[in-house]
């Protein structure tokens, strides 16, 4: 077994380092505050490589694997996980999803924009009622000779008012995850309506929406996949993306780890530096053995995808763990830096708020568990 | 256009740079290193005439190693292929050894129409070096370009000096240094990152470049550090307190030290 990445996978990670030190780490806490990052960042993320790593060159890709798009990811969890968002749901989401079950003329449509950053996507799958119990969701797909008519609402979706595009999950069928099919929507499609959530606790840096679509027709071309295929479409997407998740997740602990023993080295209390105290040295092994559990699972679970076998209960297994793994690493962290760790002219408070999402979104750590469990037993205990 | 970038490879910054302690020369082997920031400015200064037109871009360095890392990392942002001059012998070498090294081995690469350098290098920082090549190839010397245009045969520079601006002509080929206000330089993508692997790096001994082993080095150099001490850690500060006279206490302290 080699642990070791390639010499290309370690100079990616440290221009990642470099560019994301010096145009993302200094700006994050004004992000933070005003709720947005500055979207001309975006273009700069796609000339660098970000969003079109995994792709193949045909479509504006790199041709880059999977192992390495989980680096990019971890450092763009370590520098501020709402970049890090903004390019797994327009990458990782949307553009794996066309990827995966787009026609060629799809694909040609939109993922060279995609690549480059010049187009973003989302991801339109959670609704008001149906956030884990995603088969049972409620907007509807009608036929209209040989367009189809959507109408329905989507909520908590990332980019949302950014994204050029957007595939809508709609149902077109029967009850349950067999009648629902996917849209490729262009979000400026008359009667599709956005409005940007404010005050989210955490990643206030990109723009999360709800969606509102009014009788907004599309062509059958639009239709990703046949119809009915459009939940297996959403889950296989959602494996992946739990990879990406956790890598994200890891450079949240990593970034603790650095910040922590950054700090505590530093700070100076009875007459010591605080990291000399064995509680607070408690507190960054935690933290270290954390950090390697998540990259290890992640890259076990990437290593799985580069090879083309089944990766979805590593996935989970990662995804469960890294994401636990950042809200304890926050959150122990914080409480090392004292009162600093309470403001924001340290990181700390903004991992934990931006952590604390990990453990909700892309599948919930209960439903981690349960595919886990599943997976273990053979026996389903989701219903 | 063909275009030569002198680069070096030089001790982070950001690390602890010391010297060895058996000849006093800066030490390049136990410290991390980098490509020289200020090299960056005329690495990505020649991809823009190039890319602006056609060609291609060399970038040539002199030192130990670890070096290729600061042709590796010419060739990630875009150059084309790389020239690494090593030799034992060349270990001390002094400006004057070192403008002798690259010109020769700009001469072996051919003739470029452009050579372009960093100001200086980060570690010496004495911004010799462009001069002293210039002169063994007998070009014309520009330096300290805060900006650069080539039409045909001629290059435009502009310098910005304390009191004045001047706009310079060159006729090509010539000699070009760099300042940091030229450019804002590119980083690699991974695209760059991938095709860096498969571009031709040369590796050329002394002998290669017809250059006799005691024409460089530290027995040749024409100077030398005879003697070197870690800087004292920085003193504390003095703190002001404001009793109702903090301004005039302030202004004494900077009359003091001549600031006012």
């Amino acid at each position: 077994m080699d642990l070791s990445l390639t010499d290309e996978q370690r100079a990616f990670q440290a221009v990642a380092r470099e560019f994301l030190d010096r145009e993302v780490v200094p700006h994050r806490t004004e992000w933070d505050r005003r709720e947005s990052v500055d979207t001309a960042i975006v273009p700069e993320l796609g000339k660098l490589g970000f969003f079109g790593l995994t792709f193949p060159e045909e479509y504006g890709g790199l041709g880059g694997d999977y192992v390495t798009y989980c680096l990019a990811m971890e450092e763009l969890g370590r520098a501020d996980s709402s970049i890090r968002g903004i390019v797994s749901v327009s990458a990782g989401l949307f553009g794996k999803s066309v990827l995966a079950a787009g026609t060629e003329e799809q694909k040609q449509a939109w993922l060279p924009r995609i690549c480059s950053g010049e187009a973003l996507g989302c991801f339109g799958l959670t609704e008001p009622d149906t956030g884990s119990d995603a088969g049972n969701l409620t907007t509807r797909a009608r036929r209209d000779g040989s367009d189809y008519l959507i109408s329905g609402q989507k909520i908590f979706i990332t980019n949302g008012t950014w994204a050029d595009v957007c595939i809508v999950f709609a149902r077109t069928g029967g009850p349950g995850p067999k009648g629902v099919s996917a849209f490729l929507v262009p979000t400026d499609s008359p009667g599709f309506e956005r409005r940007e959530i404010k005050g989210k606790l955490g990643l206030r840096g990109q723009a999360t929406a709800e969606l509102f679509l009014t009788d907004v027709r599309v062509p059958e071309s639009a239709r990703l996949g046949a119809e009915g295929e459009g939940f297996r479409i959403a889950m296989q997407t959602l494996d992946k993306g739990r990879v990406s998740v956790a890598a994200g997740c890891t450079g949240i602990v990593q970034g603790c780890l650095e910040e922590v023993v950054r700090y505590t080295t530093e700070r100076r209390q009875f007459g010591r530096p605080i990291a000399s105290f064995q509680l607070v040295q408690e507190i960054i092994a935690q933290i270290s053995v954390d950090a390697d559990a998540a990259r290890l699972l992640t890259w076990r679970a990437a290593d799985l995808v580069d090879r083309g076998e089944s990766f979805g209960t590593a996935a989970s297994k990662a995804k469960y763990y890294a994401s636990e793994a950042a809200v304890r690493a926050a959150n122990s962290g914080l409480q090392a830096f004292g009162g600093y760790g309470y403001i924001d002219e340290y990181p700390m408070q903004k991992y934990l708020r931006d952590a604390r999402v990990m453990t909700l979104y892309e599948g919930t750590s209960q439903v981690q568990k349960l595919l886990i469990g599943r997976a273990e037993t053979g026996i389903n205990a989701f219903t | 256009m063909n275009i030569v970038v002198c680069v070096k490879y030089v001790p982070d910054a950001q690390a602890e740079r010391t010297f060895n302690a058996s000849d006093n020369t800066t030490d390049r082997e136990n410290v991390d290193g980098l490509l020289s920031e200020l090299d960056e400015y005329a690495v990505e200064a020649a991809l823009k005439l190039v890319e602006a037109g056609e060609g291609e871009v060399t970038v040539v360095t002199v030192g130990p190693d670890q070096a290729a890392d600061a042709i590796k990392k010419a060739l990630q942002m875009g150059a084309d292929k790389g020239v690494h001059v090593k030799d034992d012998a060349i270990h001390g070498s002094d400006a004057i050894a070192t403008s002798l090294v690259l010109a020769e081995a700009i001469k072996k690469i051919g003739s470029p129409d452009l050579v372009v350098t960093g100001m200086a290098s980060t570690d010496g920082t004495m911004g010799v070096v462009p001069t002293m090549l210039a002169e063994r190839l007998g070009l014309p010397a520009v330096t300290y370009a805060s900006e650069l245009t080539v039409d045909g045969a001629k290059a435009t520079i502009r310098r910005d000096g304390d009191v004045s601006t001047q706009t310079i002509e060159a006729t090509l080929p010539a000699l070009i240094s760099v300042t940091d206000q030229i450019n804002e330089p590119r980083y690699p993508s991974f695209k760059g990152i991938m095709a860096a692997k498969k571009k031709p790096v040369e590796e050329w001994s002394l002998a290669d470049l017809g250059v006799e082993a005691g024409q460089v080095g530290l027995d040749a150099a024409w100077t030398k550090v005879e003697a070197f001490a870690a800087r004292p850690p920085r003193s504390q500060g003095e703190i002001v307190t404001d009793e109702g006279d903090g301004g005039k206490k302030l202004a004494e302290f900077l009359a003091s030290r001549k600031f006012i």
